[in-house]
């Protein structure tokens, strides 16, 4: 991903794209999905994707306000995705100052390690809890969405990119 | 990377400090959910915010069904007809037979002095999406609190049980499928009489009765239905049909395990019934008791709904049995 090399300077990211981009999510996530361990969840790669680039603007107060809704939404376990989302904020911001320093394809690499821990924190709460394990399928969906990384990259960096270019002509 | 530079010296509690926090508000949540259901205000709430996005969500699906809906072609339409026209044929004939044997069955209970079975009233309603969680089978329908559903109530298709409805929002509410592994129903085997507990199978699609004597009656292709003796379910619905029995050798003591097919597409239809069983039945003895006691104490006893609370003990109990059991 050339664009995204160190030498540009991107502008101050807008508050207005960070809730845009977690309202999106949280749509994307509530679609009714035909199987649910495959599809990658779409709030947790976008905390994890704010909380590597932002990690003074989004940390883990919105990360656990977010699983919240979507315990809420979803009708599970109040709390669950709370943690989970909690767990994985901390481990990003943890990394972000390591992350930046990869390419995109090593930077996915991290992050499917870091969604898995995330969905490993579901995975444990709801064996705790007394849920049956649900089959291997359930890790599917983290690493599917470390391969959106690069995409999601794009797409969340473009306003403060477009802009640059236009300074730069 | 920025404009501005960065506060160094501001930045709050540490990252470690926060998770700790954040961690435990989670824990101390999970634990009220799961064992004291004390979190339900603030769930409807929540779920009331995110109603918007997810009948959002739904929307472009149900507009490509209506628009499919509106062209399928004539013949498709004419071949549906006929075909529910055989079907109505055949209801309205198994109507009027029920009717008589209904009225002679009322008599019959006036005769021997049982009490008198209640009408079940049966709300429709529409599936809107299933749970986004694997763990679990569920599925939300689009009438809640405002259209009157309560929890506790049972949910059937066409075919027969589908579930039963767990929790309700304002506007949703969500039905525990039989399949479920929590999900305890009490059934009856229509050939003998013989009660069992069926239990969800979980990933399988299946129902289990799961402790049987090793003697019991049983045989491949027995249909199930209710019991209704739990006051919850009104008796006589399908539930299932018993599809294999595997008799366990290596247990000292008698096990059964005798896997079932749902009669009603559980995981299939959009359209279901949510009865209203009004049971007349007097309450339990031990529930009488400890609402007594309840009152005494002057908490938390007013205007619970019965139908709930025997819902849920119906499943505890049951699911108790299992484990001790086991």
């Amino acid at each position: 991903m050339g664009p995204d090399s160190p030498q540009h300077i991107l502008r101050p990211v807008r508050l207005s794209t960070i809730f845009l981009s977690f309202l999106g999510a949280l749509f994307l996530n509530f679609l009714p999905w035909k199987d649910l361990r495959l599809v990658p969840d779409f709030v947790a790669l976008v905390v994890c994707f704010w909380c590597v680039r932002q990690p003074r603007l989004v940390g883990l107060g919105v990360a656990w306000t977010l699983g919240l809704l979507t315990d809420a939404g979803n009708g599970v376990l109040l709390g669950q995705h709370a943690l989970a989302y909690s767990v994985l904020a901390f481990l990003s911001i943890w990394l972000s100052r390591r992350v930046l320093w990869f390419g995109t394809a090593q930077q996915a690499l991290h992050v499917a390690a870091l969604l898995l821990a995330s969905q490993g924190v579901l995975l444990l709460v709801r064996l705790a809890v007394g849920a049956g394990f649900p089959g291997w399928p359930v890790f599917v969906g983290p690493l599917l969405g470390a391969v959106l990384w690069a995409p999601l990259t794009w797409l969340l960096l473009m306003p403060q990119r477009r802009l640059e270019r236009e300074h730069m002509l | 990377m920025e404009h501005t530079p960065p506060p160094f010296f501001k930045r709050g509690p540490a990252p470690l400090v926060r998770l700790f926090f954040f961690a435990s508000l989670s824990l101390a949540l999970l634990v009220v959910d799961a064992h004291f259901r004390y979190a339900e205000g603030l769930r409807s709430g929540l779920a009331l915010v995110a109603y918007p996005l997810q009948k959002l969500a739904t929307a472009p699906f149900e507009l490509a069904e209506a628009v499919g809906t509106y062209f399928t072609t004539q013949a498709q339409l004419r071949e549906e007809n006929a075909e529910l026209r055989a079907k109505a044929l055949a209801y309205s004939q198994n109507a009027q037979r029920f009717q008589a044997a209904e009225a002679e069955a009322a008599q019959l209970r006036r005769l021997i002095g049982a009490t008198e079975r209640v009408e079940v009233q049966a709300t429709p309603a529409e599936v809107l999406y299933g749970s986004r969680d694997p763990y679990t089978h569920k599925v939300f329908i689009g009438k809640g609190a405002q259209q009157g559903i309560r929890a506790g109530s049972p949910v059937a298709d066409e075919n027969g049980l589908i579930g039963q409805v767990t929790r309700v929002h304002p506007l949703i509410s969500e039905v525990t499928l039989l399949t479920d592994q929590d999900q305890a129903t009490p059934v009856q085997i229509v050939r003998n009489g013989l009660r069992a507990v069926a239990f969800g199978g979980g990933p399988s699609g299946m129902l289990e009765l799961r402790f049987m004597a090793a003697n019991a009656e049983i045989q491949n292709g027995d249909r199930l239905v209710t019991s209704g003796i739990d006051g919850t379910y009104p008796p006589g619905l399908p539930v299932g049909l018993v599809e294999r029995i595997e008799r366990d050798a290596e247990h000292s003591f008698a096990r059964v395990l005798v896997v079932c097919k749902p009669a009603a597409g559980v995981d299939r239809g959009r359209y279901v019934l949510v009865l209203v069983n009004e049971s007349k039945a007097p309450p339990r003895p031990d529930d009488a008791a400890s609402k007594e006691r309840r009152s005494d104490k002057g908490k938390r006893a007013k205007g619970k709904d019965t139908g709930k609370d025997s819902g849920k003990n119906a499943g505890k109990d049951g699911a108790k049995e299992g484990d001790g059991t086991r």
